[in-house]
């Protein structure tokens, strides 16, 4: 099976300081794969890289859409990188504060739809029919992640599991292949840790590949089909869950962090 | 309530404002009797006004922030979260739609109920608003801070000046002409400069405003440079022949279409697909690229959109005075345009067309103070930006919302 989403060699400078070493790792269709290692270890930089937000000093990044046609995603423009079919997260929620959560969601759908200038001045039929899609499209997805109370809220006034569970919305509403999820449940309670688990494997049955940066290692280990482990910038070990939880490595970069209550 | 150390306060205050005043207030030259009159009392005015003005605003804000610290602390209840009155004019139409209408219905009979000079006046206003709300586009919804407007003002009059001198091309045909030659402009300094962000897009875009001055000033085969040109002719309406008074009257109608014109398309302009992008735009810009939105295309969009207004507004104005020279579009005019965006709240149509009347109109209704009526316009400012910093209208975006079933 062609992976979604290969990465080959992949390297990252700031600097002196190589932030990402010759990193390899791969997707494959319908997977859930984790990306874990300790703070530091250079995970949001690798999707950084993957989205277009840093140019990476060398490696390869492959996107291959289910019809075939291999496209390289290397130093296109991170809005590019979004049409060819990635989607993200931030770690450090990024959402649009003074928009309300329905607007929020309405420009992920910006990538897919088309109006233009005169479009917005004449207002045609259209464009008016592309707009009533937009709003269509994103209550549908609100809805579906249990936001379909707050859609008229400023997203600045949403708890902040709600606002993780936005940024996953507004990534959904862009059509991605593959989902780059950073510390999607950073923050958040046992509670909605578990819907999120839940909402993950939701998203995955739909069709869609995910790739996850997590440092619960419950929800990690529970979730995925695949994990890397990286450390200082290195991939240092890879798996299926069982072979993480037991590899002497992973151990040992994460010494003092707890991996048997997973 | 008020200290000692507040009176003091006062005090070195009055002294200052008595110093900073002095020669404008106290020295009156009179050149043909060559004497000095000395107008002690104004000082003794001056010094205690700015004394009693410190105290009251003193007082002012320490009542509200006592009574601040007592919410906080649950001594007293919050006071019931009131719209504040230009939310709730705008946003009840049983008090917004007689407004608008008396509103509408003053404009249209302007010309009748004034004079020429007064109607003059007006269209000056009426161009600002649509200067205005020009670089709202830009400023208030893009957020990029642009403070070389002028330039493209300056290009769209220059085009007419130009086009007409050289090929005889009248008004209306030159009205797009300038809108969209300002656009280009627009678009070819936006591509090196829009990678920019903040005060440095701000220092290059006055930059660029004075180059375009600068050039326009000594390049005289081609501007004529700094005596302008002149006998530019006013807008034709079929060819007719119009006197003077006339063809004022029609350019104050024109001016009026025009600016209707102008709210119905910014206005569309930012409920659209278009505008939801700027607006997220100037919310988070990374944000933004990783959602899929092409930054530099959505900026320059703005920016040229920005542009084509002034474009037009400049050809106009050209039209008005029938002369145009570099004189007229310095760093002061993009100043006073921004002015309209900030003072009449970033992003508000509303409330760009009333900074806009306020502030262009303020300063000719204060030329009964003739000397005095930059000091009080500058005060004007000041007071508003210490009181009101969101500007007179604050943001009141018109947010999408549905009903939920
Ligand atoms: N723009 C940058 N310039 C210089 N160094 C950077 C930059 N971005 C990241 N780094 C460095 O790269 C390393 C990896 O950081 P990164 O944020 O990718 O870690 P992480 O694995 O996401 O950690 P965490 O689990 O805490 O989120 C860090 O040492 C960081 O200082
Ligand atoms: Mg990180």
């Amino acid at each position: 099976m062609t992976p979604v989403l290969e990465v080959t060699g992949l390297t990252m400078d700031f600097g002196g300081i190589r932030a990402l070493d010759r990193l390899d790792l791969r997707v494959n269709p319908g997977e859930i794969v984790a990306l874990i290692g300790p703070n530091g270890a250079g995970k949001t930089t690798f999707f950084n890289c993957l989205t277009g937000l840093y140019r990476p000093t060398a490696g390869d990044l492959l996107l291959t859409p289910p019809d075939g046609g291999t496209r390289r995603l290397n130093g296109l423009k991170p809005n590019h990188v979004t049409m060819q079919g990635l989607a993200r997260t931030f770690q450090n929620i990024r959402l649009f504060p003074n928009m309300t959560v329905l607007e929020n969601v309405m420009i992920g759908r910006h990538c897919r739809t088309r109006a233009r200038v005169l479009g917005a001045i004449f207002r045609d039929r259209r464009t008016r029919q592309e707009e009533r899609e937009i709003v269509a499209l994103s209550v549908s997805i609100l809805k579906e992640l249990g936001l379909g109370d707050m859609i008229n809220e400023f997203a600045k006034n949403l708890p902040y599991g709600a606002q993780r569970r936005l940024e996953i919305a507004r990534a959904l509403a862009t059509d991605p292949l593959v989902l780059l999820l950073d510390e999607p449940a950073a923050g958040m309670n046992p509670q909605e840790t578990r819907e999120l688990d839940e909402l993950i494997r939701r998203i995955r049955d739909k069709g869609l590949s995910i790739l996850l940066i997590e440092h619960d290692m419950k929800l990690v280990m529970s979730l995925s089909d695949y994990i890397f482990v990286m450390d200082y910038g290195k991939k240092i070990a890879e798996g299926t869950p069982e072979e993480i939880r037991t590899n002497p490595a992973v151990i040992k970069a994460y010494l003092g962090e707890d991996m048997d209550d997973a | 309530m008020i200290s000692l150390k507040d009176i003091g306060k006062a005090c070195i205050i009055a002294l200052w404002f008595v110093a900073l005043t002095f020669p404008l207030m106290v020295i009156k030259v009179n050149p043909i009797d060559r004497i000095i009159i000395w107008r002690w009392h104004n000082m003794l005015w001056v010094g205690l006004g700015s004394f009693l003005c410190y105290l009251a605003g003193r007082a002012w804000l320490m009542r509200r922030e006592i009574r601040l610290r007592r919410i906080r602390q649950g001594l007293e209840a919050e006071l019931p979260q009131r719209t504040p009155l230009s939310r709730r004019i705008i946003q009840d139409p049983v008090i917004h739609r007689p407004l608008l209408a008396a509103g509408a219905l003053f404009f249209l009979i302007f010309p009748l109920l004034f004079s020429t000079y007064q109607t003059n006046i007006m269209i000056t206003a009426l161009m600002y608003v649509v200067l205005g709300l020009g670089l709202n586009i830009v400023v208030g919804v893009a957020g990029l801070l642009d403070l070389g407007y002028v330039a493209f003002y300056a290009v769209g009059a220059y085009a007419y000046a130009l086009l007409n001198l050289h090929f005889g091309l009248g008004f209306w045909t030159v009205l797009p002409i300038g809108g969209l030659l300002a656009a280009t402009f627009g678009i070819l300094l936006g591509f090196p400069v829009l990678r920019l962000r903040g005060d440095y897009l701000a220092i290059v875009t006055l930059g660029f405003g004075e180059i375009i001055r600068l050039i326009l000033e000594n390049w005289n085969e081609f501007s004529h440079g700094p005596s302008g040109i002149s006998n530019i002719p006013r807008p034709g309406f079929f060819g007719i022949q119009m006197s003077l008074d006339h063809s004022i009257t029609y350019l104050y109608y024109l001016m009026i279409a025009m600016v209707v014109f102008t709210i119905f398309v910014v206005n569309r302009l930012q409920n659209s697909r278009i505008g939801r992008a700027w607006f997220a735009l100037r919310e988070d810009e990374i944000a933004c690229q990783a959602m899929g939105i092409d930054k530099t295309r959505t900026k320059l969009t703005a920016f040229a959109l920005g542009a084509f207004w002034a474009g037009m507004v400049g050809v106009i104005f050209a039209a008005k005075t029938t002369f145009v020279n570099p004189a007229s579009f310095t760093f002061l005019e993009s100043a006073i345009i921004l002015c309209i965006v900030v003072l009449g709240g970033m992003g508000s149509i509303v409330g760009v067309i009333i900074a806009a009347l306020v502030l262009i109109l303020l300063p000719e209704y204060l030329r009964a103070f003739s000397e005095y009526r930059m000091l009080v316009f500058g005060a004007v400012l000041v007071i508003m930006m210490v009181f009101r910093p969101q500007g007179i209208i604050a943001n009141i975006r018109k947010t999408y919302r549905i009903g939920i079933d």
